[in-house]
């Protein structure tokens, strides 16, 4: 389950870790943005290497490396559906360089973003109190998923399930084994988790006060700056300027 | 048989779990592999079905080699039951859920058919058989799950942790099955932290700590050493504890039923 692994917070002194959250959220968030405004292959590829510096700055390039190639099943899959449904080779591709720009950004974001960090930035931004908590108690959830994830795999390879077996519909429907009691797992830790929570007396006091308050440094602010000026700068480019493209010109007759 | 031979296990995150394991299991043996949380029970036993390959070292099932073998293959000859239920049904009914490895297997469907109503009659599940696996308590998911796995007749059962969420009623019936099991010459392997199930199956006991093997013998031997026993993090058994305070009464009984005869033959000779 190296693809959750890229999603992981590690606590590590570097310079993208100690950004502010809400600083990272915005850079994180241009990406997002640009990435949806263009569905030129070189723009797309353009801001997927963007990224690599920023992980290298965050010593996380391993862990990334595995997500990507955890990814590759998923992007496969978004390149050849883009294909069998009609696209271009070329927006095929430009789709599933976007979905691999998309799933780097959001790496970055939580390998370097303590789930702390992330409730305090979002109930200082007031949103309201259970709404933080939820989203901090998902992304805290994602290393305990992987684990039951990786246990839903060794259970049913040991009833015969061969996962890499079949063509590329039945590798498909080999996942259903593994889905089905991941999500079914999910719902139940989920049951547990608001039980638990109710019978702690979660909610009874609607005024929180924070022992720790964020603070945005001159270089939060600059980051914002520049995403914001980047993003500017990309809507312009993407109405008026022309943009080198290529174009590679093949496509599947339509099946149906 | 199965072989193991050195075994050394290392996860990805640098972790040695096992460190050098020699293990020997005749066909037809029944073994409690015993020890603290964090021991490497589950993944010694995960070894046995390739699951996890060896760092060092090897393990042989039936004189194959786990790491020349795929899991489907040495699935067909080791069971494994997960200690958790819900990380494997994901069926509509109970009996595609029991049906599913032997599909995998490719038996045709009169044998599929004969099978499933075979293992979930001997486990007390044909009312739950059209019902939806998700519905049913804890301890039924444990008990399809078991079924599950038992339906395609491995030569070795490896049981994780079966008596956890079972009622007393529960595991007094798996214990009788999993005797059962083993006179029909099936080795069972049982990972468990349940002292008194294990008093009372009375199998051979393989004590794990730190990722090697601190005790391998008879469960009277073995649970009867306090020592031992305290420095696997686990309690001797209560009838142990009550004969060891007694003075005049054998220090190697485990269980109500050895300890029933010991009491009346001691009565006995009294009067």
């Amino acid at each position: 389950m190296r693809v959750f692994e890229g999603f992981k917070f590690t606590k590590l002194q570097t310079p993208i870790h100690s950004m502010d959250p809400r600083a990272k959220f915005v850079m994180i968030m241009v990406v997002f943005a640009i990435s949806l405004l263009f569905t030129n292959v070189l723009i797309l590829t353009v801001i997927l290497l963007v990224q690599v510096p920023l992980i290298w700055l965050g010593r996380s390039i391993r862990r990334w490396g595995g997500s990507m190639k955890g990814g590759v099943f998923l992007a496969g899959l978004i390149f050849f559906m883009n294909l069998l449904t009609g696209s271009t080779f070329t927006y095929s591709l430009a789709m599933t360089i976007r979905f691999l720009a998309l799933m780097s950004s959001f790496s970055i974001f939580f390998m370097t973003t303590s789930p702390d960090d992330l409730g305090l930035a979002l109930e200082q931004a007031h949103v309201p109190y259970s709404l933080c908590f939820t989203f901090t108690t998902a992304v805290r959830l994602v290393p305990t998923m992987a684990v039951d994830a990786q246990t839903v795999i060794d259970a049913q390879r040991s009833r015969g399930l061969e996962l890499d077996k079949g063509n590329f519909l039945k590798r498909i429907r080999n996942y259903i084994p593994i889905l089905i009691p991941l999500i079914v797992s999910a719902i139940r830790r989920s049951i547990e988790l608001a039980e638990a929570l109710e019978s702690r007396a979660f909610g009874l006091t609607s005024r929180r006060q924070s022992l720790i308050v964020l603070r945005m440094k001159m270089s939060d602010y600059l980051t914002i700056l520049v995403s914001i000026l980047l993003l500017v700068l990309a809507v312009w480019a993407s109405i008026y300027a022309q943009l080198p493209s290529i174009e590679i010109p093949f496509q599947l007759p339509r099946l149906w | 048989m199965i072989t193991v031979e050195g075994l050394r296990y290392v996860y990805p995150n640098a972790n040695e779990v096992l460190r050098g394991i020699d293990l020997t299991i005749e066909d037809g043996d029944f073994v409690a592999i015993m020890g603290e949380n964090g021991a490497g029970k589950t993944t010694l036993v995960k070894t046995f079905n390739g699951l996890l390959k060896p760092t060092d070292g090897r393990v042989l099932i039936d004189d194959v080699e786990t790491k020349k073998a795929s899991v489907a293959a040495l699935s067909r000859s080791v069971g494994l039951v997960f200690q958790n239920p819900d990380h494997q049904l994901f069926c509509e009914t109970v009996r595609d859920e029991v049906a599913y490895s032997l599909r995998n297997f490719g038996y045709p469907p009169d044998v599929i058919e004969r099978r499933v109503r075979g293992i979930l009659e001997t486990l007390d599940l044909m009312p739950y058989m059209d019902s939806s696996p998700f519905m049913l308590s804890g301890g039924e998911r444990k008990r399809v799950a078991l079924a599950s796995v038992l339906v395609s007749n491995p030569r070795h059962m490896v049981l994780d942790e079966p008596t956890i969420g079972q009622d007393y009623q529960q595991k007094d019936r798996l214990r009788n099955f999993i005797v059962q099991l083993n006179t029909q010459r099936k080795t069972v392997v049982v990972v468990t932290h349940d002292v008194e199930f294990v008093a009372e199956c009375k199998p051979r006991v393989v004590l794990l700590s730190g990722g090697k093997i601190t005790a391998d013998g008879r469960a009277e031997e073995i649970l009867t050493d306090g020592a031992l026993v305290e420095r696997a993090s686990l309690l001797r058994p209560q009838i142990s504890l009550l004969f060891s305070s007694v003075s005049g009464l054998p220090r190697d009984v485990i269980d109500v039923f050895t300890a029933k005869a010991v009491i009346s033959n001691t009565v006995r000779g009294r009067k």
